[in-house]
């Protein structure tokens, strides 16, 4: 009886979206960088950086808006790395984006200290209010889950079927695609396949670093040392979980908040018979079995992790 | 018009000298951030290399930071050879340590010659167990194994939180999440009287030069490079795929169990949840900067431990954040990357791009 009632619940489903929203910025990104052909495994360190870059903008006087531009260029720099080390040099695509990562973070963490050397508490920003749409937020139910939530989270659906749109109908979403299952046809056709990939990387990039930014300037309101905790990660496995479409990415991303929600509901009720880690634990668990449950049928863009060179037949 | 050609037959000084080079870079571009930082440069650098030799207090607390990356670093070489993404060695490194305590915090006892071993099989195999999951989901179902094993680090890290606080608690800690102290009999003892460093380091060393002649004399070590170069051929000469998987993951997953082992058994005595400032991670680095050679990752692990060890003491004299050596780190890693290109191409400019 306690389930129907958490499962009925308006503040339910609103925190199962603002949970699900970073990882819908995330998964979007993961699967244009991986739908041309490129593993970003630099999603978590870029995650880190979009989060951090965003909310110090908006700290040290940039508007919030700026602060997202600032995000999303900070990860549009970290993909460029990977896209040259990946695409035109035709390196290992795990071991450069474990790199990125690395550097991402740290870079991040060094700027947060050097310019905040001796703060306890993180200093906090105004962050994205919740939208009060006329009628739309006053309608009961959806008002509150849906139409209650930030601007950040209006963006990250409306991505979900930009991303669909130029994906599916647009001959650049074709081509797209295309270079990660054929590169080779792709040149024949007279287009860049260089070109083409690091272009997809790189604005990958900057959507995983928007998913980083609704950490520190809508869900929370400052940064804190390890908060993405994964969350980088989980995309990557959602990704393969969406089979590469950003209808599914959306859906997967919903699933995965409702349960997060759920279980910290749970938590509340059961808590006193189990350790709180065995809830924590329960997203990356979700991940793997959400991978395994995928894994026989999954189609992996075909020429994902297969470098391509120029003149190559 | 830039064109790469491959290199048939690269000479000494790109295989040994780029790396080397890929790390003096990496140490010159730290410049950039702390000029940033607004910290003297060359007094910075000074305090860098006083902080990991100046003193045999220094180099032992370097040594013992490279005792750990060794071992992480043999972790990923040999589970690179073979293409076998192990990201989780962090995890493998906990549940190494977490069954190093569980038979050696006073469960059982004996001769050091009896605990020290039990210790470290304890160890080895719970980290052997934790790669060998995935990597039989890779082989049975195709799941990837980068991120089932990055994932498996959180939740191992929980579950050492879990246990903390649990079974593994120990009552006398008035209230801190730790676990009851390894018993001396299963201790690591010191190298030198009054300083850190360990006998992990001859282990380290030790495992290192085994892995080597592993790799280079043995039939399994040629598997093992074979199913790394081209798994499909392997498979068609006969050379089961699934099996070297399962021993490379045995190897790797025990690998850096043992760093686990040394650490809590070695260097804190105890384990808590801040055991690894991410040794696992840093493992790829130094297994990168060695191209993957068991002995490579000797010298590479001691210059990320200089790094460390170095920027931390740097960083404490002169208030720049300690994150400069993680940055560092980082930096030599996608240098070393970079690097690696150029000893496998020629790079030529040409004038004009209608070449053949």
């Amino acid at each position: 009886m306690e389930i129907i009632d958490i499962l009925l619940a308006a503040s339910f489903w609103e925190a199962a979206i603002r949970i699900a929203t970073p990882l819908i910025f995330g998964v979007l990104g993961a699967l244009i960088c991986e739908r041309a052909g490129v593993l970003n495994l630099g999603i978590e360190g870029i995650f880190t950086a979009g989060a951090m870059a965003g909310w110090m903008a908006v700290w040290l006087g940039a508007g919030l808006w700026g602060g997202v531009l600032v995000a999303a260029l900070a990860g549009a720099f970290f993909g460029l790395i990977h896209a040259i080390l990946t695409v035109p040099l035709g390196l290992s695509q795990h071991v450069s984006g474990i790199g990125v990562t690395l550097l991402a973070t740290s870079l991040s963490y060094f700027t947060y200290r050097t310019a905040l050397p001796d703060v306890s508490s993180p200093p906090r920003i105004e962050p994205f209010r919740p939208l009060d749409i006329p009628f739309l937020s006053d309608l009961p139910f959806i008002g509150q889950a849906l139409f209650s939530q930030t601007a950040m989270t209006m963006l990250a659906l409306v991505l979900v079927f930009v991303t669909g749109w130029v994906l599916y109908r647009t001959p650049l979403g074709l081509a797209i695609r295309a270079v990660g299952d054929n590169p080779s046809s792709v040149e024949a056709q007279g287009l860049s396949v260089y070109g083409l990939r690091i272009g997809a990387v790189v604005v990958g990039s900057s959507l995983m670093a928007l998913g980083g930014a609704f950490l520190t300037m809508s869900a929370f309101d400052a940064f804190f040392f390890g908060m993405i905790n994964g969350r980088g990660w989980v995309c990557i496995a959602l990704t393969v979980f969406a089979s590469w479409r950003p209808g599914k990415a959306l859906i997967g991303a919903l699933l995965f908040g409702a349960f997060d929600a759920f279980q910290v509901r749970l938590q509340t009720e059961v808590g006193a018979f189990l350790p709180s880690q065995v809830f924590l634990m329960m997203p990356y668990i979700l991940s793997i079995i959400a991978l395994i449950v995928v894994a026989r049928k999954a189609e992996y863009p075909k020429a994902l992790l297969v470098p391509w060179f120029k003149g190559q037949r | 018009m830039i064109r790469f050609e491959p290199r048939s037959n690269p000479g000494p000084f790109l295989v040994y000298g780029v790396p080397v080079l890929a790390a003096a870079i990496a140490i010159l571009l730290a410049a950039i951030p702390l000029a940033l930082a607004g910290a003297p440069i060359i007094e910075a650098y000074g305090l860098m290399i006083s902080g990991a030799f100046g003193s045999v207090f220094s180099t032992s607390e370097m040594l013992t930071r490279a005792t750990p990356l060794i071992l992480t670093g043999l972790a990923a070489a040999i589970a690179f050879r073979a293409k076998l993404w192990n990201i989780g060695a962090e995890g493998q490194l906990y549940m190494g340590a977490m069954a190093a305590v569980a038979v050696g915090a006073g469960v059982i006892d004996g001769p050091s010659w009896v605990m020290i071993p039990v210790v470290i099989l304890a160890g080895m195999a719970a980290g052997a167990l934790m790669l060998i999951g995935p990597t039989l989901l890779k082989t049975r179902l195709g799941v990837d194994e980068v991120v089932t094993t990055l994932l498996l680090n959180f939740i191992v890290l929980l579950f050492v939180q879990m246990m903390l606080e649990g079974a593994l608690k120990d009552p006398m800690s008035m209230g801190w999440p730790q676990s009851e102290p390894i018993i001396d009999s299963a201790a690591f003892p010191a190298l030198l009287e009054r300083m850190r460093v360990h006998i992990g380091l001859i282990i380290a060393l030790v495992s290192a030069v085994a892995l080597a002649i592993f790799v280079k004399r043995t039939i399994w070590g040629f598997e093992i490079r074979a199913v790394g170069e081209n798994a499909a051929a392997a498979k068609f000469s006969g050379i089961s795929v699934t099996k070297t998987m399962i021993l490379v993951a045995a190897l790797s997953g025990g690998l850096a169990g043992l760093a686990g082992v040394s650490e809590v058994a070695g260097t804190r005595g105890y384990l808590a949840t801040d055991l690894s400032p991410g040794y696992g991670y840093a493992g790829i680095v130094v297994a990168m900067l060695a191209r993957l050679s068991p002995i490579g990752v000797i010298a590479s692990a001691l210059f990320v431990a200089s790094v460390f060890v170095g920027a931390d003491s740097m960083s404490r004299a002169i208030g720049v954040s300690s994150y400069l050596a993680d940055l560092i780190v980082a930096m030599a890693l996608l240098c070393v990357l970079i690097g690696g290109f150029l000893t496998r191409f020629k790079v030529h400019f040409d004038r004009k791009s209608a070449h053949g």
